[in-house]
């Protein structure tokens, strides 16, 4: 397709010629041009109302100069604006005034005070005095709009922001004007208060004091507060301010990246920092005494000691592949690097891997072409979504997405076993029974004969075909439910890739940077920069001075081979197998059967509580380095307070062990790993330390075309070289339920039950059922069901709901509402369920 | 109070079929809500949103910036003085000040001792009638202090009997023939409409000739 460049519109500022792209806002022209016109409803990632009237300029377009507002107006040729002219001061400075009638003033207590675009503004632009001494409007001060958003309606200048957020951007005109007149008010429908995933955003984009966020209420004033841009650890890798004073991170900020979050956060990470200063941090290392079995505080050197003796004589006794190495997906890139050098160059083992047994293949990963979020959002291309719902596990893409549904020509075709909350916006929704997910992609790509494949309509497929063939398509990748097993997404990606070679693939895998640290060698066979042991292990080994010799362990297998007795040592960075890892039973049985289980970890998780050497870690807005999302873009973390008590940072964690174990990471800051993972992986080398903290979108890595006399590197990972994995079909009986084990934001993980503002948003998950189902099934009141499978049976709350098609029952991990684990068996390709009501005994 | 009654809820599913999209019908479902009940209960205000496809919010958006949907009961006399421009240099301000004292409730309110709801409206289009009032959206006017006083005299003795309830503004429910139906095609789908090809036609003929 050629782009046919339209040529830029010319036009006159303030007396300077400048130029700009044909249909863009003149506020937006004057902005890039450096010439600031002030305002207040406008944003540019919204639809422009031209609700404020403070952005009014003199425009002159040949019928003579005119007040116009300039949010409203896109660049015409030969247009010539003042911005500053009398006429267009006095407009701005009467518009203020309008603005002030009925504000209240009340900036001394107000929390924007310092902050706030009213104030500043009226500073640079108002008429200082007001005329109208008559009695300003009242309103009930704050009164919730949500649990977390407080709104006073007094200080509201109507600006239709925060309205237009929730309807245009989240989806959820919850909040609207109310009344008329002087009397409009912004407010919610009675008891039905501004739930939104997303609400956190109208308190960052009120340009006044009208709504503010519970945990930042009279915490802090804006000019005692130091801020650094960062990354949220999130998939996406959302840009964020981080707002801290008197070393106490007080709020985050959405910043616009244009790549990546367009100044969004979800409130689950917005509001998240509550957890860094959590009384439930672990501040030191423990040791579990022998004899009563209580964990000790202990100093770091003896921790360290006790920790590289129980690494080192594991390896003496039963050779380095008895040592393994879970977790780290929530590390900077550098930590996971000097992880990766420390266990694979001196350690020795293979037995490494960052996903937490509900991730994917991590060869597969590696080797499709990977897309970014802006080819997902590109206009004109059809999106496929194979995964749970966006907007319970990735916020922001699932924002980023609805947008380009609704405004960018993007198809989106679903093939999910639920119905998402982008459902009513997909062209196509493929509604995959769990276990028919690869069945289905090949009926997609093959013309189908008969009325359904599977229970899908084979009208529906063909729609599919034809789309794909006219559309450039991006191909979203995750796991549709812990119930099913993955190989059937593997092998649906791979058929994909193979039948559409310019496709590309987006891995969407929770858990922060888990797709980052397949980059930088965190799984069993990988080693740095997305090459596999095979081709990259001389490489490496000239580097480091040893490479593991052949592929270890994953993380079902470590623990396996741990309850088989065969791991004598086994480190979780951060990780907390007993509550995240699919197969509970095994996890228990693993973590049991080790002599010695380390655990570095930010908090005392479940996993924690059972390991016999405990170090303390560094978390986010404590550390410094780069974070890798599931585009495979870096971007800068930063720090801003100091770890509780004497936690330290991950790679210097692994650096000590190194030392103690008679080698030397040669790392002594994070830059060092990051510099040398740059030198030694070609996908890292485009990514320099500087531009790093100079760029805001970060930088897309990917390995530069090797130049002239540069040394062989390792050969990438190439997708022809990998097989399809057989996903096996299991036949359809009508009499079970098949179970979806999906997710929910505020469920019962580390970090939201260590926010009081975010745990008590919490709920106990229901088992969800098709109405009919529902129905048929005569549940009594309560609800009450134990839902039977092979592996074990639960007790649960049935709840109707329309999302869940018929036969299917799903139930959200980790909620208080039954753990759906209990039902799986390691290797299954589907759950079955048998689901009967309780009898009132 | 209640939601759309069975009948209502067919009638109202009939006017959102005559919309390419549910939620264009909100404004003439909520008459129907107002019809029902005399007045736009907050559960009839959640049954619209089920029915046109919105949320609770954003119909009391559009049903609160309308001044004659009401959202509490009113009395069954609704009583409108105007203030428009020729009613207020004819003395509407007496008049509205004379009402309240003799309901003895402010504007807006209901009197607890017979069934009349004051207000105070802009212009109703009766200028050669002012200073004049509405009960009921029925004209009265022009009208002084004692015809005033005679009027409210009325309504609480019960002696305008005759007059419709209030809630049923539009007195003729249109059906409109299926031929003449936009349907459920949107807006966007269709071709350009019938004036804009005229008016190429025309054009192009200039050009011609």
């Amino acid at each position: 397709m050629t782009v046919v460049e339209s040529p830029a519109v010319r036009l006159t500022v303030d007396g300077r010629a400048i130029t700009a792209a044909p249909g863009q806002l003149l506020i937006a022209a004057c902005e890039q041009a450096g010439v600031y016109i002030p305002h207040f409803c406008y944003h540019p990632r919204m639809r422009s109302v031209g609700m404020c009237r403070m952005c009014l300029v003199e425009v002159d377009t040949g019928r003579g100069p005119a007040l116009q507002p300039s949010c409203m107006l896109p660049v015409s040729e030969g247009m010539v604006v003042e911005t500053a002219s009398d006429a267009a001061a006095r407009a701005q400075d009467g518009v203020l005034e309008f603005l002030l009638l009925n504000h209240p003033l009340d900036c001394p207590v107000c929390d924007k005070g310092g902050e706030c675009p009213l104030q500043d503004q009226t500073m640079a632009y108002g008429p200082g005095e007001s005329r109208f001494t008559e009695e300003k409007r009242h309103f009930a001060k704050p009164i919730p709009i949500s649990d977390l958003i407080l709104l006073d309606r007094e200080r509201c200048i109507l600006c239709d922001r925060c309205t237009r957020f929730a309807d245009e951007v989240a989806g959820e005109p919850l909040i609207g004007f109310q009344d008329r007149g002087s009397h409009t008010q912004v407010n919610t429908f009675p008891e039905a208060p501004f739930d939104s995933y997303f609400s956190g955003n109208t308190v960052q984009i009120c340009p006044v004091g009208a709504l503010t966020a519970r945990p930042y209420r009279f915490k802090a004033r804006p000019w005692d507060i130091s801020e650094t841009i960062s990354t949220y650890p999130n998939a996406m890798g959302d840009r964020v301010s981080v707002h801290a004073s008197r070393n106490q991170i007080l709020r985050l900020q959405g910043v616009d990246s244009e790549a990546v979050n367009h100044g969004w956060l979800s409130d689950r990470d917005r509001f998240s920092f509550e957890a860094v200063h959590s009384p439930n941090r672990l501040r030191e290392p423990m040791l579990r005494d022998e004899s009563s079995g209580e964990m000790q505080a202990v100093s770091w050197s003896s921790a360290l000691s006790l920790a590289a003796a129980a690494i080192r004589e594991a390896v003496d006794a039963h050779g380095a592949s008895s040592v393994a190495i879970l977790g780290g997906a929530g590390l900077c890139a550098e930590d996971q690097y000097a992880w990766v050098k420390l266990v694979k160059g001196i350690v020795g083992t293979d037995n490494v891997d960052a996903r937490m047994g509900d991730g994917l293949w991590a060869d597969l990963l590696c080797a499709l072409p990977r897309a970014s979020v802006a080819d997902a959002c590109h206009p004109g291309g059809a999106v496929l979504l194979i995964s749970g719902d966006l907007r319970e596990e990735f916020g922001t893409l699932y924002l980023r997405l609805r947008h380009a549904l609704l405004n960018d020509d993007v198809a989106l075709v679903e093939l999910t076993p639920l119905e998402t909350s982008l459902s009513s916006l997909a062209s196509v929704s493929l509604r995959a029974r769990p276990g028919d997910t690869a069945l289905l992609t090949e009926a997609m790509l093959s013309p189908q004969r008969g009325e359904s494949v599977a229970g899908v309509p084979t009208k529906a497929l063909a729609a599919v075909a034809s789309m794909l063939k006219r559309r450039p398509l991006t191909v979203l990748l995750g796991r549709t439910s812990l119930a099913e097993s993955p190989a059937a997404v593997e092998r649906a990606a791979i058929l994909l890739a193979r039948k559409f070679p310019q496709a590309r693939f987006l891995p969407l895998l929770r858990r922060g940077g888990t797709v980052g640290a397949l980059d930088v060698g965190m799984a069993p066979g990988l080693l740095p920069g997305r090459v596999t042991l095979a081709s990259a292990s001389d490489w490496y080994r000239s580097a480091w001075g040893a490479a593991p010799e052949a592929r270890g362990l994953g993380t079902e297998e470590v623990l396996q081979a741990a309850a088989a007795g065969k791991i004598k040592t086994l480190v979780l960075l951060g990780a907390d197998p007993v509550v995240d890892f699919p197969y509970s039973r095994l996890a228990s049985e693993g973590l049991s059967a080790v002599s010695t289980l380390i655990s570095v970890d930010l908090f005392n998780t479940a996993s924690v509580r059972r390991a016999d050497i405990v170090l303390p870690a560094a978390g986010f807005g404590e550390r410094e380095g780069t974070h890798v999302n599931v585009e495979g873009r870096a971007t800068a973390v930063t720090a801003q307070v100091t770890p509780p008590g004497v936690a330290r940072r991950d790679w210097q964690i692994a650096a000590e062990l190194a030392r103690l174990l008679g080698g030397d990471l040669g790392i002594s800051s994070p830059r060092d790993a990051w510099e040398e993972l740059a030198r030694l992986s070609p996908l890292h080398s485009g990514a320099s330390w500087e531009a790093l903290r100079t760029d805001l979108d970060g930088v897309l890595l990917q390995a530069p075309p090797p130049a002239d006399g540069e040394p062989l590197r390792p050969e990438a990972l190439r997708l022809a070289d990998l097989e399809p994995p057989e996903a096996a079909v299991v036949p359809f009986d009508g009499y079970s339920f098949r179970l979806v084990a999906d997710r929910t934001v505020y469920d019962g993980g580390t970090v939201v039950g260590n926010c009081p503002s975010l745990a008590a948003k919490a709920r106990p998950g229901r088992l969800r059922l098709n109405v009919a189902d529902y129905e048929r099934l005569g549940v009594g009141g309560d609800g009450a069901v134990v839902v039977t499978s092979s592996a074990g049976s639960l007790v649960a709350t049935a709840k109707p709901d329309d999302r869940v098609p018929p036969a299917v029952a799903a139930l959200a991990q980790n909620t208080a509402g039954g753990d759906p684990r209990l039902l799986l068996s390691p290797g299954d390709a589907v759950c079955e369920v048998r689901i009967e009501a309780a009898s009132l005994t | 109070m209640a939601r759309l009654s069975e009948a209502n809820v067919r009638l109202a599913l009939e006017i959102i079929g005559r919309y390419p999209r549910p939620r264009s019908a909100l404004i003439p479902v909520l008459h129907i809500a107002q019809a029902q009940d005399g007045y736009v209960s907050s559960d009839a205000m959640r049954h619209v949103a089920e029915l046109v496809g919105t949320t609770p919010s954003e119909v009391l958006s559009t049903c609160s910036f309308y001044e004659m949907f009401k959202r509490s009961r009113p009395g069954a006399y609704q009583l409108n003085i105007c203030r428009g421009i020729s009613c207020f240099l004819r003395g509407a301000d007496d008049l509205i000040e004379r009402a309240t004292e003799r309901l003895g409730i402010p504007l807006g309110g209901t009197a607890p001792h017979c069934p009349v709801s004051l207000e105070a409206v802009e212009c109703v289009a009766a200028c050669t009638e002012a200073p004049c009032a509405q009960v009921n959206y029925r004209y009265f006017g022009p009208l002084g202090a004692s015809e005033l006083d005679e009027l409210i005299d009325g309504l609480e003795a019960g002696r305008l009997a005759e007059l419709p309830p209030h809630g049923v503004l539009s007195t003729v429910l249109q059906s409109p023939s299926p031929d003449r139906l936009a349907g459920p095609s949107m807006p966007e789908d269709s071709g350009p409409p019938a004036w804009w090809e005229r008016r190429q036609e025309r054009e192009t003929g200039k050009e011609a000739g």
